[in-house]
């Protein structure tokens, strides 16, 4: 096999997302896991390589996952890339299959988040006496998270979506609340989904506020879930049933990009940037261009966030993305569907899981497997994660062409 | 600053703001290509140059975008306006003061200018001093 065969998705699974307070981490990876290899219809005797996360764990969620599934002894990969975790690890099995080390590798992702609150932020405990002693790589004598800005996630995203409002105006926080009301709409047909009721405008709006102008449903759910995917090189695939090659789903780009220097990113993270690259890069991998993809699965980590990726992943011209908004274009009946499955403000954000769940996502679509959800003649798609500190992961998806 | 006569001393919340008679940020500054660092670099983001140089940053500048923090870390006082402000080219992170916090009164592109405040004495009677932005 040849080092620049091609890639393909043999089977995907993910889990409920929501609350699963009688499984452990182990359990739900193994769920997923599982149930890719279901669907792939091969077993753990065929992986040659595990890639793994789970980035609250501590750092051998892989090894427990084979003691739970099956040990053969393959390489296992433990990564760890923020909220990128999951698309991390499928891109490492991909990178094993690409090199020519193995033919098939299987990549999972686990998050048990549910009532995990507020993530980012927050500080030490402060001794007995209080006496001020500069520490640390600021030399702050007392923790500055909300006192030099914020360093939460709803607020780190909101002052990016803001940013996106100054520079090209339009973008107030009824926009930003109508974008969530998407999300929360689309997750009514997506019976996985952490949260599957539709909300008003104004049950958004005036729901509790966490940072100005995201309120508790324009951020995203904590929950539990796992996803877990198989990847075949292409010369392999050919071998499989044609079943297996029907419903195998090609990898036309698989991207992982960090982010590049820019003058403002030391002090707010700059999503923008390595998004656009990855965004580019990956259409030029794939042949494809935005007007071609039928249903975009993007990183709306919160309202706020989703606004800015419909412009760096070049869904609309630059500075457009309220525009596109406003056409209507991302509702899923709208001309460029943008997270049908209800978006990580609905379906819900187990941190390691979200980058292959989105991969999940888009592939029922072209598989034709979409139930009541289902973008009718969906060929190509398009999943994003961002991981702040950050990390970009794209991967455009293609139909089997038998 | 002169209702803290109490104070013996003073310290600043963070080493990059320079108490004094005229309370300044200073940054690491790369001598080969200017990007600008709070904190220690063993080489430059931008250029990997490895020399700096203190740079004092300007005291006023213009909201590029801002959040209204309602919910925080237990400890953090709510609400409050985290912000990034643009001090001539320098992107700064800071707190808007001084000002309701509210969508009313913080808007993108205010012109704000550096202010600090009392953050506290310790069980020393050493006072912290820490900086946020008022509007111009």
């Amino acid at each position: 096999m040849s080092a620049s065969d091609d890639i393909w998705i043999l089977g995907i699974h993910m889990t409920k997302f929501g609350k699963h307070f009688d499984l452990d981490v182990v359990d739900l990876g193994a769920e997923a896991a599982m149930g890719a290899l279901a669907d792939a219809g091969v077993t753990m005797a065929d992986m040659g390589i595990l890639a793994a996360g789970n980035l609250m764990g501590n750092g051998t969620f892989g090894q427990q996952l084979q003691k739970q599934v099956g040990q053969t002894g393959i390489p296992v990969y433990n990564v760890a890339n923020a909220c990128a975790t999951g698309a991390t690890a499928l891109r490492t099995a991909i990178m094993s299959v690409k090199a020519g080390e193995s033919e098939m590798g299987l990549a999972v992702g686990v998050e048990k988040l549910a009532g995990a609150g507020l993530l980012g932020g927050g500080g030490k405990a402060k001794s007995d006496k209080k006496v001020f002693e500069p520490s640390g790589r600021y030399g702050s004598v007392m923790n500055t998270d909300g006192r030099i800005g914020t360093q939460t996630m709803p607020g780190v995203f909101a002052q990016i979506g803001m940013e996106y409002g100054h520079t090209y105006g339009g973008a107030d926080f009824e926009l930003f609340a109508r974008i969530s009301e998407k999300n929360h709409s689309h997750s009514t047909l997506n019976p996985l989904a952490a949260y599957n009721k539709a909300m008003s405008l104004d049950q958004i709006m005036n729901d509790v506020m966490i940072a100005y102008p995201n309120t508790r449903p324009m951020c995203s759910a904590n929950c539990d879930g796992a996803a877990a995917a198989v990847v075949v090189s292409g010369s392999k695939l050919k071998t499989l049933s044609l079943n297996q090659q029907r419903r195998a789903v090609k990898v036309s780009a698989s991207i992982l990009t960090s982010d590049p220097y820019q003058e403002a990113c030391q002090v707010l993270p700059d999503v923008n940037t390595l998004t656009r690259r990855a965004a580019t890069q990956a259409y030029e991998a794939s042949g494809v261009s935005p007007q071609d993809l039928d249903l975009v699965e993007l990183h709306d980590c919160f309202a706020t966030a989703e606004l800015v990726h419909y412009d760096n992943l070049g869904l609309c011209e630059q500075g457009g993305a309220v525009d596109f908004f406003e056409s209507g274009a991302p509702w899923r009946d709208g001309s460029k569907p943008v997270n049908v499955s209800g978006g990580l403000q609905s379906k819900g954000h187990p941190i390691s899981a979200t980058g292959i769940a989105n991969i999940w996502e888009v592939c029922q679509h072209l598989r034709g497997e979409g139930g009541d959800r289902q973008i009718e003649g969906a060929k190509v798609g398009l999943a994003h994660v961002i991981g702040l500190a950050s990390a970009c992961g794209v991967h455009v998806l293609e139909k089997a062409a038998a | 600053m002169t209702d803290t006569a109490q104070a013996q001393t003073q310290v600043p919340l963070v080493d990059y703001l320079e108490l004094g008679d005229n309370p300044r940020l200073v940054a690491n500054e790369c001598t080969n290509c200017g990007a600008r660092y709070f904190d220690r670099r063993n080489a430059c983001a931008s250029c990997f140059g490895t020399d700096f140089t203190r740079a004092v940053v300007d005291d006023e500048g213009e909201v590029r975008a801002f959040t209204i923090v309602s919910m925080a870390a237990p400890g953090v006082q709510v609400p409050f306006v985290a912000a990034v402000v643009d001090c001539g080219g320098t992107s700064v992170r800071g707190n808007i003061i001084n000002t309701e916090p509210d969508p009313d009164h913080v808007k993108l592109g205010m012109k704000v200018r550096m202010a600090t405040y009392s953050l506290g004495v310790d069980d020393n009677g050493t006072e912290a001093i820490g900086f946020g932005y008022e509007p111009a």
